[in-house]
């Protein structure tokens, strides 16, 4: 036998090798499919489609806050358009300042649009969908967003 | 009726199995070797390790506040009711109308910031006697590891009212498990690869921060992470046992047992005599004619020093609780956040790194440290310097460089961005991966490492240029957490100070 000829495994030694592996194999599969469990199949949470009210109650260059739904409806001559005000940084409620918003946990600052001037914030407030009920009220969609600048008009 | 007689004497027995107070050093290792909760620890220690100076207690007072927290987290488990309607209502009941209710809450809170206070000390002094050398680099981990357990349940802790602090803390606590997707959203892979949004979901269990939080955390406070932090402890001590005691220097040969500035009873190895097993600290066999040499018994010497940090923790928690409350804010309110919203002080430091970038700080920087610290005692192997404050030669002069330096560069940066702002002030259409990239704390973490390298070509020592970093990292964190916590003001505005702030 050649020093280049690889070591031979004698039986005894293979099956300790086999069944260790296969012992630490179902262990961590057993782990991993434990694992699945807390992470969940639904995602539960409120419905976040908020009717605002007709749209006559808003007048050309309105702003209305909607603090409990977190988001802001603006209304100008092209149409109405709606901005969240959950900070993209860590999801901290924005509130609106001089010339824009100001988030109150780590300083971003976003203009008017909600684009970010300054701060952590990695992204824009996103713009969220608007459309009409069937009875002519106001829908937010929160859970979708549309392009900036995209306006729904009446 | 002669055995009802005796009944006392022989429970009394069958409970300790000595059944006096130990009068011999024979029966003074059998009370420590024969007793569950004492034979933890050797039957004689080394009469370095009892100086107060050496350690100041603060392992032990860590394990204080531990088994403090357990008593009285318990207690309150009687009342508390993890719901997010019922929640803030029970801790209202606890504090008032429980009777002892509020001490008790006092008490689980006090000792908890003491651990978490205490157990950041603990790992300072163990850094700075060069205690993780080989053979306790293992120990070194397990410590690490129980600094993050502790930490996180201190997090868990404050989210249980749901009070403000505990309903933002969560949604920013969330996020930042979120933020890895802060890069891959930069990078435009999160549709492929988001872990990011993995880790939010088990810590939320649902989109939004609700009922499926609470328990979760609740389930992580209370169960979970105690557990882990009682098995890993079991094998922090059981290392230090293992690995001969606590870190020391080796003896001068023959030396003299001083112990308190008097003589105390010392072993002394007769060759007449022969010593039992439970003599024995380590090593492979009983070493005849060749003992110890400056070890005490542990009875009753250790015990007391034991006992005495046991009380100064157990009074210092005690005044502390009766003195101040343990706060409550208003109830979790989902529409509006605290201006500022600000975390408790051991988070604050990070607070202002997550104010940069959310990944960064929140994430990368945290890991940074965590593996730089883990690291230390496998690329700094050279022994020498164990048990002694600043023990190898130029240490405590690169200390205070060090100190000199991280004060000067952790200022300048903050004055910097609070005069000048950062990246996105100058460049507001820049793209996110720079400002991850390149912000004042990335620069921090570069400068010092920087600085440690320098330490390092300098002295040809891997020990000094660990004195370096470590010292930077100890002192940035002090500074940004007094910065965040006393300069930092509505809508993370510089103010100097609170009374300065803008009322609403
Ligand atoms: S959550 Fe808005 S800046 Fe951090």
């Amino acid at each position: 036998m050649s020093r280049l000829d690889p070591p031979r495994v004698n039986r005894r030694s293979f099956l300790t090798l086999a069944s260790l592996g296969s012992f630490l194999a179902a262990m961590g599969t057993a782990a991993a499919g434990m694992l699945r469990l807390p992470n969940p199949a639904v995602l539960p949470g409120p419905v976040r489609r908020f009717k605002l009210g007709p749209p006559e109650q808003f007048s050309a260059g309105s702003e209305t806050a909607f603090t409990d739904q977190n988001l802001v409806l603006f209304r100008d001559d092209e149409g109405f358009y709606a901005i969240s005000s959950t900070c993209t940084h860590l999801g901290c409620t924005v509130a609106r300042s001089k010339d824009g918003f100001a988030c109150p946990c780590h300083g971003s600052r976003f203009n008017s649009k909600g684009g970010v001037v300054g701060g952590p914030a990695p992204r824009p407030l996103p713009w969220l969908e608007v459309s009409r009920a069937a009875n002519g009220d106001l829908i937010v969609n929160a859970d979708n967003e549309v392009p900036e600048g995209t306006r729904y008009s009446v | 009726m002669h055995n009802l007689h005796d009944l006392p004497r022989t429970l009394k027995e069958s409970c300790f199995r000595l059944g006096k107070t130990p009068e011999s050093e024979r029966e003074e290792s059998q009370a420590t070797f024969h007793n569950l909760f004492l034979h933890i620890h050797s039957v004689r220690v080394h009469v370095r390790t009892l100086r107060p100076t050496l350690t100041f207690g603060l392992g032990l007072m860590a394990t204080a506040s531990f088994i403090i927290t357990i008593i009285t987290g318990v207690l309150l488990m009687v009342y508390y009711k993890p719901s997010t309607d019922l929640a803030y209502q029970s801790i209202k009941d606890i504090h008032f109308t429980v009777s002892t209710g509020r001490f008790i809450r006092n008490i689980h809170r006090w000792s908890a910031q003491l651990m978490v206070l205490v157990v950041l000390l603990h790992m300072a002094r163990v850094f700075f006697t060069a205690s993780y050398k080989k053979p306790r680099e293992f120990n070194w981990l397990v410590g690490l590891g129980l600094l993050v357990i502790t930490l996180a349940l201190s997090f868990t802790g404050y989210l249980l009212p749901w009070d403000q602090l505990a309903y933002w803390a969560i949604t920013i606590g969330s996020n930042i498990a979120n933020s890895p997707r802060e890069f891959t959203d930069a990078i435009g892979i999160t549709k492929f690869f988001d872990p990011g949004g993995l880790q939010k979901r088990l810590l939320l269990g649902a989109n939004y921060v609700g009922q499926d939080a609470l328990i979760r955390f609740y389930v992580l406070h209370i169960f979970v992470l105690p557990l882990a932090l009682v098995a890993l402890l079991g094998v922090h001590f059981w290392r230090i046992r293992k690995d001969g005691g606590l870190a020391k220097p080796e003896d001068p040969p023959g030396g003299l047992a001083e112990w308190g500035g008097e003589r105390r009873p010392v072993f002394q190895p007769l060759a007449t005599k022969t010593y039992g097993l439970m003599a024995l600290v380590k090593g492979k066999r009983p070493p005849v004619n060749r003992g110890p040499e400056n070890t005490v018994m542990s009875w009753p010497h250790l015990f007391w020093a034991e006992l005495s940090v046991f009380m100064v923790t157990v009074a210092t928690t005690l005044i502390l609780s009766y003195y101040y409350d343990a706060p409550l804010k208003e109830l979790a309110n989902a529409a509006v956040p605290e201006n500022p919203a600000k975390a408790p002080w051991y988070f604050l430091g990070l607070q202002e790194l997550v104010s940069y970038s959310a990944f960064m700080g929140g994430m990368l920087i945290p890991m940074i440290v965590l593996v730089g610290l883990a690291l230390i005692p496998f690329l700094d192997r050279r022994p020498g310097g164990e048990g002694t404050w600043f023990g190898t030669s130029g240490e405590r002069s690169v200390f205070w460089q060090s100190l000199l330096f991280a004060c000067a560069v952790t200022v300048g940066m903050l004055a910097f961005t609070v005069n000048y702002g950062w990246l996105r002030s100058w460049f507001p259409n820049i793209h996110q991966v720079w400002i991850i990239a390149i912000n004042p704390g990335s620069l921090l973490v570069l400068i010092f490492a920087a600085w440690s390298l320098f330490i390092l070509k300098r002295n040809d020592s891997v020990r000094l240029s660990a004195v370096a970093l470590f010292t930077c990292f100890l002192v940035s964190f002090t500074l940004l957490t007094y910065f965040a916590t006393v300069h930092r003001g509505p809508n993370w505005h510089f103010y100097w100070w609170p009374s300065q702030w803008p009322v609403h």
